[in-house]
């Protein structure tokens, strides 16, 4: 058990790269707390990957420092750190049986074959594999390679993080359910801390209490799902979260009030006015967004229903802008009004938060 | 499954593979056994002499002694190239500019003609003249590998190892490269030794291409001709006279066509039934 610390933490692939600036990790510091349940969120090539090597010591960072519980760790090899990974595809040991790759870590590491023994059992009654035991690991199906990869990780009694990337990709989708259930359970069972990388929402958001959004190397935003719903720090995790994401409309100020199209908004709080020159956005999800009688005039491009909602997407100027609707409104034809919801309604000042 | 259309003119589309079957290995094998199995004096007379020369062949002590020496050359050049083979391919680079390099270096001996590596192993191991008898010579170990069995063999061997590990090491090379990374870090994570990677990620990763290699290297050496003959041929005395020589001797020296066709068919048995124990043996676990 351990909190993570990583310290003004830089990656770069080569000194090429480098020189041009070219960071895979851009300088972050970020904690993990002890016990904690994070998904690691971002589209593919952000540095999911990179980060998640980081800690688990497959790859040393060009700059800063790595430590678990304040102890300084960035030298130390992976087999040291008392950390699991578990890889996007299964890895067996496909000569041996189920029990010897359990029990593989424990073997590497000198424990007595009786004490073995007992926590290969334990854990495989915890992933439902005592029946399979003697098989060999090579004939089991995708699920349950990854479930001896998740096992390797926890039979080690003093594992202090798990790490998990993108493990439910060759899953089949019937089973990526059951096994995200088991993680979820797992995790209250095992009381390590949990990294779970992904780029599909719908997973990060079920199986994390803490979701870390990565985008272009850094991280932009670290929060509940809640906070990463109502409140992004950044565009990106307004547009990356959410379905359909956040609009996104360019603004400008108009006596320190933003306007679109000559119509004043009212934001969530009062802000600074930032040096001009700079991107103003406003950012709105679409389930803030109301048909109105008075307000923002647009036309309605498209309505598309998705069944207990529907989608409506309308057209301020050149700016597209989506509403959700429930089902028993009314929905003008071409020429409609829209009310943005103060309280959701933010500003953005180059792509970050302003209020 | 039923209301598959039936046509039997079909079978004419395969009519030219059969023709090329035929031609190509069907007729000369049956030219082998008709030899096999009757005696001739010329002028295209013959005698049927029934099984007296598969009889004979398997009867002589000559036989025996070739044979012998074939299986000791194919298991100690196997027992040799293969290890080293994998080892050479486990320090070669995965990647970088170097990898061309290495790739190339190691093809160069495999492009090299049979008859010309004999010459060239030849030269080189002459005791007067050659670079390397003259430094064993000059290291104070009388060697020539015309005059002793030992050093001839030595310096086939010495040959074979030389012309053909390339081949097992780009095929393992093949197989090492085939590992996706996340073996080697899970194995980092669970705290694997470096013998332990071998064993259990690198070795099985490897086994269907070594399989493919033990075979090729098998049915090569079991059926080598051209380099001993023209670097010993097939001396000092016999020492070095494997299958291959030997058959040739009988059938093209002494003319003795039926024993040397039942030669042949004996040589080419025992060909096929050890390459297939060798697969199955090799293939075995697979299925479990």
């Amino acid at each position: 058990m351990a909190k993570i610390t990583l310290d003004k933490i830089r990656h770069s692939y080569s000194a090429e790269l480098m020189r041009k600036g070219d960071w895979a990790l851009k300088e972050m510091d970020v904690t993990w707390s002890d016990g904690g349940a994070y998904a690691l969120l971002g589209p593919s090539g952000c540095g999911k990957t990179t980060l998640l090597n980081i800690i688990s010591g497959l790859l040393i960072p060009t700059e800063g420092r790595v430590l678990f519980d304040d102890v300084d760790v960035t030298d130390l090899p992976s087999d040291q750190r008392h950390i699991a990974q578990v890889f996007q595809f299964p890895v067996v040991y496909d000569t041996m049986t189920v029990y010897d790759n359990l029990a593989f870590p424990l073997r590497n590491r000198g424990m007595p074959t009786d004490k073995i023994r007992e926590r290969v059992h334990e854990i495989a009654q915890m992933l439902d594999l005592q029946g399979s035991l003697k098989r060999r690991a090579s004939g089991l199906t995708a699920d349950g390679k990854q479930k001896i990869s998740l096992g390797r990780g926890l039979v080690r009694p003093d594992v202090n993080v798990i790490m998990f990337d993108e493990p439910l990709t060759v899953i089949d989708p019937h089973l990526k359910w059951l096994l995200r259930s088991k993680l979820k359970e797992l995790h209250q069972q095992v009381g390590a801390t949990m990294i779970y990388v992904t780029h599909d929402q719908t997973e990060a958001l079920t199986f994390a209490d803490k979701v870390v959004v990565m985008h272009e190397g850094v991280v932009v935003q670290i929060g509940t799902p809640v906070e990463l719903f109502e409140r992004p720090n950044h565009t990106f995790v307004g547009h990356f979260i959410g379905s359909p994401g956040m609009n996104l409309l360019a603004c400008d100020l108009r006596e320190g009030t933003p306007t679109i199209d000559g119509h004043p908004l009212e934001v969530s709080a009062p802000f600074t006015p930032p040096d001009t020159g700079v991107q103003l956005q406003i950012g709105i999800r679409p389930e803030f967004v109301k048909l109105s009688r008075e307000g923002l005039a647009v036309d309605i491009v498209k309505v598309n229903d998705v069944g207990r909602y529907r989608i409506v997407e309308a057209r301020c100027q050149q700016q597209s802008i989506k509403l959700v609707v429930p089902e028993d409104e009314a929905i003008p034809a071409d020429r409609a009004h829209i009310l943005f919801d103060p309280a959701h309604t933010h500003l953005y000042a180059d792509h970050w938060i302003l209020t | 499954m039923s209301n598959k259309t039936t046509n039997n003119r079909a079978w004419w589309l395969v009519a030219p593979v059969v023709m090329l079957v035929a031609f190509n290995a069907l007729i000369p094998l049956m030219t082998v056994v008709n030899y096999s199995v009757q005696e001739t004096f010329g002028d295209n007379v013959f005698f049927w002499e029934g099984v007296r020369w598969f009889e004979e062949v398997l009867h002589s002590g000559r036989f025996h002694a070739s044979l012998l020496r074939q299986l000791s050359f194919t298991g100690i050049i196997l027992l040799i190239e293969i290890p080293l083979g994998v080892a050479i391919a486990l320090t070669m680079p995965k990647k970088g500019v170097w990898v061309s390099v290495c790739l190339v270096l190691m093809a160069l001996p495999l492009l090299i003609p049979w008859n010309v590596v004999g010459a060239m192993w030849n030269i080189f191991a002459l005791p007067e003249i050659g670079l390397l008898g003259k430094m064993i010579n000059g290291l104070g170990i009388d060697y020539n590998f015309t005059r002793q069995p030992l050093a001839a063999w030595f310096t086939t061997i010495l040959m074979d190892v030389w012309h053909w590990t390339s081949l097992v090491t780009l095929l393992a090379y093949a197989g090492l490269c085939s590992i996706p990374e996340a073996y080697y870090q899970a194995a980092r994570i669970d705290g694997a030794s470096r013998w332990a990677v071998f064993r259990f990620i690198q070795l099985p990763k490897m086994k269907r291409v070594l399989t493919i290699a033990i075979l090729l290297r098998f049915m090569d050496s079991f059926m080598i001709y051209t380099e001993p003959f023209v670097l010993t041929g097939g001396g000092p005395g016999n020492s070095t006279t494997f299958l291959s020589i030997d058959l040739v001797k009988i059938a093209l020296g002494q003319f003795d066509l039926g024993p040397a066709a039942a030669m042949s068919l004996i040589y080419f048995l025992i060909i096929l039934v050890l390459s297939w124990i060798f697969y199955t043996l090799m293939m075995r676990n697979e299925e479990q």
